[in-house]
């Protein structure tokens, strides 16, 4: 949560992305902050943002402080309850063109994207990454 | 618009456990769902949600029957085993149009429930692969679950390929995708295999790609799109608890059926599966497991092999082999399907009872189904009296054309008495052309080893 928020504080705040050097810690290297850029569209833009998350994931690693041994793992927080089971009824639909009406661009009943992913730029390139 | 959550059909459970059953697998009375993150333009939520942890069925079993020898005449079981079977989401189909630089995006299925079975990697080709998937429409059908039709996209096969000498660990493996027919899945996989075959004895190596079979090329192409190894940041599904289900030892009392899934219950109702029904006909009727095959493998073809049944005085066997041979061949032939066959079963019915009375012989049977095959709406007792195929009741008339035949060709005869097969099968063809055909040619020969005796 706490990456999210800065990502949308930071994104005006800087023109670019700059290379940085680790902080805090050091364990947090480069490659890890650019791969994890790329799997959740985050932008890690400063040192401070960095160091928050360093310290995020310390605070989680306190979870191993734990004594575990012998403790059924929790698979969800949700364990007590009932998954409800909705029954194959067709309740509601037929709103293709409301929903078409979201899209800038349509062909048809499709919705128009780029031809596949675009990548994202390499760090250390001057550009800044276009926001639509 | 409201912002909703997932919720889960439960027809959806009752297909993946009908699924796991008729598959022998272990169904786990608690699965759970998992989110599996990527980007794509087909994927409005930007992660998919499976069952990558624990999923609903485990550890089963398939067997398929897979024709031997040069002929296809005989047939081997062997079986594969299931990995899984798992409930997940569908994403959306994309169209790739590379003429305006843009992909077409349908989202209808975005969100509809899938199950996926995830097989052993057991099988060494391509006509393994097809009469597997082949089998596996075949119980889906008969489940109901899914009409299993690839070209349609109700059953989507992703195959995974890799070649190893023999004892040595799996090689790395390219997974092959757009596969629309089972043809096309046969051929691909053997083509990927022949790829990676070449590739190594040339010393290159193969990439853990993804690739895409050109049905115009005929072999696999890389696919564009797919980045090398992808982190799917799998984590526990926010909002849906685990799927709990029940047997009739463990169910809970007083809950409302509705939300109560019984595996006992699903079990008990489960529908003949084919293989059964193919085990049922070969004991039944006494046909070969070919045969079962053969006719559970042709839509329609079943059905119409019961109808004959129904109707017809004449043998299993004897049904079996106009069924399997004249008719399928003349359908083949034709390239039509049962259904559009001009000869119905009734109508074959009534000419294996014909046949079977002996009021024709098997030559004219033969003669009548292509008659029929016309489908000028005439009955088959009708073509019989129109061409005068009826075989000669009266035995003595019978005898006496014989007795005429051999005087009139008495050398045919001498050779026939020194013991010249030859000679037999001669006047045999003299006395049915004198009798315009219509006599049993068993019943010639008869007359004629009696006669000349």
């Amino acid at each position: 949560m706490s990456a999210r928020a800065l990502w949308l504080a930071f994104r005006s705040g800087l023109g670019g992305r700059q290379a940085f050097s680790t902080k805090g810690s050091g364990r947090i290297t480069v490659e890890v902050i650019e791969h994890l850029e790329r799997l959740a569209l985050v932008d890690f833009g400063s040192r401070e943002a960095v160091a928050r998350l360093e310290k995020a994931i310390a605070f989680a690693d306190r979870l191993r402080e734990v004594d575990t041994d012998g403790v059924e793992p929790m698979e969800s927080v949700l364990e007590d309850r009932c998954l409800y089971l909705r029954s194959d009824n067709v309740a509601e639909g037929n709103c293709a063109e409301e929903l078409l009406q979201n899209s800038r661009q349509v062909v048809e009943e499709y919705f128009v994207a780029p031809p596949g992913n675009i990548s994202l730029p390499k760090l250390g390139e001057q550009e800044s990454f276009q926001h639509s | 618009m409201k912002a909703q959550t997932e919720v889960l059909n439960r027809r959806c459970v009752e297909a993946a456990v009908m699924t796991g059953l008729a598959l022998n697998c272990h169904i786990n009375k608690k699965s759970l769902f998992d989110r599996k993150h990527y980007f794509y333009s087909d994927l409005p939520a930007g992660y998919q949600i499976t069952q990558q942890r624990l999923p609903i069925a485990a550890n089963g079993s398939l067997t398929y029957g897979v024709f031997m020898g040069n002929k296809q005449s005989r047939m081997a079981t062997k079986t594969v085993r299931i990995r899984q079977i798992q409930l997940e989401q569908d994403s959306g189909k994309s169209l790739h149009d590379d003429l305006r630089s843009q992909t077409l995006i349908d989202l209808n299925r975005a969100g509809v429930g899938l199950l996926e079975v995830v097989l052993e990697p057991d099988l060494c080709c391509g006509e393994e692969a097809a009469a597997v998937i082949k089998e596996l429409q075949l119980i889906l059908q008969a489940l109901g679950t899914s009409q299993a039709n690839m070209a349609e996209g109700q059953l989507r096969v992703d195959a995974n390929i890799s070649v190893h000498h023999p004892g040595e660990p799996l090689g790395v493996r390219t997974e092959v995708k757009n596969l629309n027919s089972i043809r096309f899945l046969a051929k691909a996989i053997d083509h990927e295999i022949q790829r990676q075959i070449n590739e190594l004895e040339s010393g290159g190596e193969i990439l853990n790609e993804t690739r895409s079979f050109d049905c115009k090329l005929g072999c696999t192409v890389p696919m564009r799109d797919k980045e090398g190894k992808q982190d799917y940041r799998f984590m526990p599904e926010p909002n849906l608890p685990p799927l709990v289900l029940y047997d009739s030892a463990s169910l809970p009392a007083g809950t409302e059926s509705q939300q109560v899934i019984n595996i006992d219950q699903i079990r008990d109702a489960l529908p003949e599966l084919p293989s059964a029904t193919r085990e049922r006909l070969v004991r039944r009727y006494g046909m070969l497991p070919e045969h079962s095959f053969t006719l559970l493998n042709e839509v329609g073809l079943l059905q119409f092999f019961q109808n004959v049944m129904k109707e017809t005085r004449a043998e299993p066997k004897k049904v079996t082999s106009w069924v399997l041979n004249t008719l399928l061949g003349y359908l083949k032939h034709h390239n039509l399907a049962v259904s559009e066959s001009p000869v119905t079963s009734s109508a074959l019915a009534e000419l294996l009872d014909l046949l079977d009375s002996k009021a024709i012989s098997s030559a004219a049977a033969k003669q009548v189904f292509e008659e029929l095959w016309k489908g000028e709406a005439k009955s088959a007792a009708q073509v019989v009296s129109e061409k005068q195929l009826e075989l000669m009741q009266d035995r003595e008339a019978l005898e006496q054309l014989c007795q005429s035949t051999m005087e009139g060709h008495p050398q045919v005869v001498t050779d026939m008495k020194s013991g010249n097969p030859r000679a037999i099968n001669k006047l045999i063809g003299l006395v049915r052309k004198a009798t315009l055909n219509r006599a049993d040619p068993a019943e010639i020969k008869d007359i004629l080893e009696r006669l000349s005796s």
